[in-house]
């Protein structure tokens, strides 16, 4: 009875239901295109075109999802413990300091796939040390991690600025960023990858860390269903009651659970500074750990939702770019309406079409029991 | 002969694959009580919800005096002088109960005059049914007996001449509830219907003039009930023959195994739950204790187990100190052979959005068994899952179902095959039959029976006083935390009653 629709089947709860969703929230963006007086077709044709049509459009998408990757596996990790951290940006933004010292010292003397793995730990390590302080204070104190890791994002980005501006900025600068650096703090880009598919890629900047976070979505995968750890972090976060009942210490749990995530948005890190940049410049996070957010919600935490949905975002980070640039009436901030759309539909209203689906299936199989039923009784005449 | 004052015809719903009310034909007579019994899940409250207007049926008709009606909702159920007493009271407990009873009907945007009008309606109210209750009372200081008897007067305050009360007696001492049963005649006398649900056969006995029997979402029988027994009852209900009394031979208790001593608990506001408590469970033996809900059984239990840290006192396991600082780890009293089926199966004993398999491992997931390294070693797990699944007979026999998809009684089997097959010295079993049907009651009795014989140690906390009796080799009765009195199995059911209620101290004084 607490059941009152038919339960959907895996491929409508996560085909099919968030295909509508998708579709609904690009007809609206269209209808916002047509009010702008656009033509949506011509806008869609060319997001797709310019996020898919060249060898640099998809190097860009993916570059954009790799961060989305990284992002959204934080927030997925925490979702698991039943915690809510949008520190994401924040956690990435000071990850770029364990990247950075690693690119600007080693990079000088060790090649690229030394510095690489030392420059994973370090911005990882940063990234989960980060966390650890609003992880600390919910499990000690009871202090919301949701108002705490938003805090801590402040923190951040005002130590960044300070550190760019008065320490990291080379003398004589006048831009806030980090010296390029040396060719061992600079990732090898994947032209190679593209060019197995018969696209060429110039000038994007998609690179390594594009597999290390496909490496960290199977990672996660195997952490949450497959060891005791994420066994313990489930139980957690369905139910903290269960928890104590099986004798799992909350404050481990929480703590262990909040550096995971922080470790997965300090990784972001590597992607633009040493994938593209080749050093570290101001607010080179760009939101990305708020698109987590979203890209964990559409992707239902899982790491193989999570990917799909980073790339559709990198597409509409790509795709709507292009737009920007070649419609006139179409400003950069129309794009971030229409990524917001896709954000209400697919994340905060993702159970709007639920029960209509779920009434349709229900229809469908009664109509079929019915059909089954009445050919029983026609062979028994 | 009069109309009867609610008739349905042909009641039928289904949620999804459910066929929660099938094809229902039932006439309650005015004037009478009309019990309504079967086990859970036989489709009682949503037959009640659909007469109450919460939903609508698929098919079929309600008559209500002769007429036929439609009821959109609550409001519609109410203006035909329909009332409904919800088991989980609806009550603001900050407000007094003048002010719960006119909560929605003030009349008025100002409150000055529906007050002095609904206290005058409520005087008369109380007055004409005896149903004495101070108006100006805040609900959260009234006894749960009071609480209900506010409701009762909010359906009276609308002009309900149906009363309908949900499982009315689940919160209550014996003593109240029978009090209750007299304010039921009462109302009765006074030309009012009233319509009981209920899964205990007891109430039906004692009460009701007429009763139907429901099983599986259909009614199965009606009967007068002074033409039936109670051993006829269950046998509808269930749809075979049951065992109403457990049997089981002599205890043969042996040495002490769990022992609390001078134990006190208070909850996160500082008030005392468990007050003193001192008392020792031995192998081989069954010790109940018995109480009505809240009076600190919950937080007696939880702090033995090592879930809630106590104020003072001291718990051994054999022989042994356990940790009652709250820094216990309930998975090293689990090795030391302490198993605990917890009262709230779905919260604490279950993570319901799991898979059956993983519920098994619940506390021992750090067995080896279950692991490879780090890794779960998902078939070993499986595979032990399923062995339970055979031996409790849990049903459906898939491990791979989501847990929230099993019936209450076989959540609770989950539970304790996770708990007995581990072979632990001291079990603690909260509530084992909460919310189970009557047919896995049997079983469960059966199972603890078996577990006490194999030289277990066995806490048991019921509000059932039927169940703490027919199971225990002794019984201990908490009353406001206090443990008021110790009894032999064969205590009298009113002494026990009496007890719950806290009127010990006369005794002690005669």
């Amino acid at each position: 009875m607490s059941q009152p629709f038919a339960k959907l089947p895996a491929w409508a709860d996560y085909g099919l239901l968030p295909l509508i969703n998708l579709i609904v929230a690009f007809l609206v963006a269209g209808l916002v295109v047509l009010l702008v007086g656009e033509s949506p077709i011509d806008a869609a044709v060319l997001m797709v075109k310019g996020a898919f049509g060249s060898g640099d459009g998809v190097g860009y998408t993916l570059y954009y999802a790799t961060n989305f990757i990284f992002t959204g596996l934080c927030v997925a990790v925490a979702f698991h413990c039943g915690l809510f951290n949008i520190g994401g940006e924040g956690q990435a933004y000071i990850g770029g300091l364990g990247v950075s010292l690693v690119g600007l010292w080693l990079g000088n003397f060790l090649p690229w796939w030394l510095t690489f793995p030392l420059a994973i730990l370090a911005s990882a390590l940063v990234g989960a040390l980060w966390a650890l302080i609003p992880a600390w204070l919910q499990a000690k104190r009871g202090s919301h991690v949701v108002i705490t890791t938003i805090m801590f994002n402040f923190i951040a980005a005002s130590i960044m600025v300070y550190l760019l501006v008065g320490v990291l900025k080379p003398a004589g600068s006048q831009a806030p960023e980090t010296r390029v650096f040396a060719e061992g703090g600079q990732l090898p880009g994947l032209g190679w990858l593209l060019n197995l598919v018969g696209l060429s890629m110039r000038s994007a900047p998609l690179n390594v860390s594009f597999l290390l976070a496909l490496v960290a979505a199977f990672l996660v995968w195997v952490l949450i269903w497959r060891t005791k750890l994420g066994y313990e972090i489930r139980t957690m976060g369905f139910s903290p009651k269960a928890a104590r009942y099986a004798g799992i210490s909350e404050l481990r749990i929480i703590i262990i659970t909040m550096m995971i995530s922080g470790a997965l948005a300090g990784m972001m890190a590597l992607n633009p500074i040493m994938g593209a940049q080749h050093r570290m410049q101001l607010d080179f996070v760009a939101g990305a750990g708020f698109v987590g957010i979203a890209v964990a919600l559409m992707g239902r935490s899982h790491p193989a939702g999570i990917v799909l949905a980073a790339i559709l975002f990198g597409m509409l980070y790509q795709g709507g770019a292009e737009i920007a640039f070649d419609m006139p009436n179409i400003s950069r901030d129309m794009i971030v309406i229409i990524q917001g759309l896709v954000i209400l539909f697919a994340g905060a209203l993702e159970h709007m079409f639920r029960p209509s689906l779920q009434r349709i299936f229900y229809r469908l199989g009664r109509a079929k029991n019915r059909t089954a039923a009445a050919a029983i009784a026609g062979g028994n005449q | 002969m009069a109309e009867p004052a609610i008739e349905l015809v042909g009641i039928d719903k289904r949620f999804g694959a459910v066929h929660a009310n099938r094809d229902i034909h039932m006439r309650v007579e005015k004037g009478t009580i009309h019990g309504i019994i079967g086990e859970n899940g036989a489709g009682k409250s949503t037959l009640m919800s659909i007469l109450y207007g919460f939903y609508q049926a698929d098919s079929g008709e309600i008559r209500i005096n002769g007429q036929a009606t439609r009821i959109a909702d609550p409001n519609a159920a109410i203006a035909l002088g329909i009332g409904m007493v919800h088991q989980h009271f609806m009550l603001v407990e900050k407000f007094t109960v003048l002010e719960n009873v006119m909560l929605g009907v003030e009349g008025a945007p100002l409150l000055k005059n529906g007050i002095s009008k609904a206290r005058a309606e409520l005087k008369r109210l109380e007055r004409e049914y005896q149903l004495d209750v101070d108006p100006d009372a805040l609900i959260e200081e009234l006894p749960v007996g009071l609480q209900q008897r506010v409701e009762i007067l909010k359906a009276l305050y609308r002009g309900a001449e149906i009363l309908v009360l949900d499982e009315p007696t689940g919160v209550l001492t014996p003593p109240e509830a029978d009090h209750l049963f007299r304010i039921l005649e009462q109302l009765k006398s006074q030309g009012k219907t009233i319509v009981l649900i209920t899964h205990k056969l007891r109430e039906i006995m004692a009460v009701t003039d007429n009763v139907s029997v429901m099983r599986q979402g259909a009614v199965v029988a009606t009967r007068k009930t002074e033409e039936t027994t109670v051993e006829e009852l269950a046998e509808l209900m269930v749809g075979r023959r049951v065992l109403l009394r457990v049997q089981k031979g002599e205890a043969k208790p042996g040495d002490i195994k769990l022992s609390v001593e001078n134990l006190t608990v208070r909850d996160s506001r500082g008030v005392v739950m468990v007050d003193d408590a001192s008392f020792t469970v031995r192998a081989g033996e069954i010790v109940g204790i018995a109480g009505v809900a809240g009076n600190g059984q919950s937080q007696l239990i939880e702090t033995i187990a090592g879930i809630r840290a106590a104020v003072s006192g001291r718990v051994l396991l054999d022989g042994q100190i356990i940790d009652i600082t709250g820094a216990a780890d309930p998975g090293e009293l689990r090795d030391r052979g302490l198993a605990h089926v917890p009262e709230d199966r779905h919260h604490m004993g279950l993570v319901l959005a799991f898979e059956e398999y993983e519920n098994s491992i619940l506390g021992y997931h750090d067995d080896p068994l279950y692991l490879n390294g780090p890794f779960l070693d998902l078939e070993a797990i499986k595979a032990d899952a399923r062995k339970k699944i055979e031996k409790y007979d849990i049903r459906p026999g898939d491990p791979r179902l989501k847990t929230a998809n099993f019936s209450g009684g076989n959540q609770q089997k989950i539970v304790l095959a996770r708990e007995m097959e581990r072979d632990p010295g001291v079990l603690i079993i909260g509530q084992p039959t909460r919310g189970v049907d009557v047919g896995a009651i049997e079983f469960i009795h059966k199972r603890i029976i078996e577990m006490r014989d194999a030289g277990k140690a066995v806490l048991l906390v019921s509000v059932e006083l039927d169940e703490i009796r027919s199971l225990s080799d002794r019984i201990l009765v908490m009353f406001a935390g206090r443990i008021v009195g110790e009894r032999d199995s064969d205590a009298d059911e009113g002494e026990l009653g009496l007890l719950m209620a806290g009127v010990e101290h006369k005794e002690a004084a005669e």
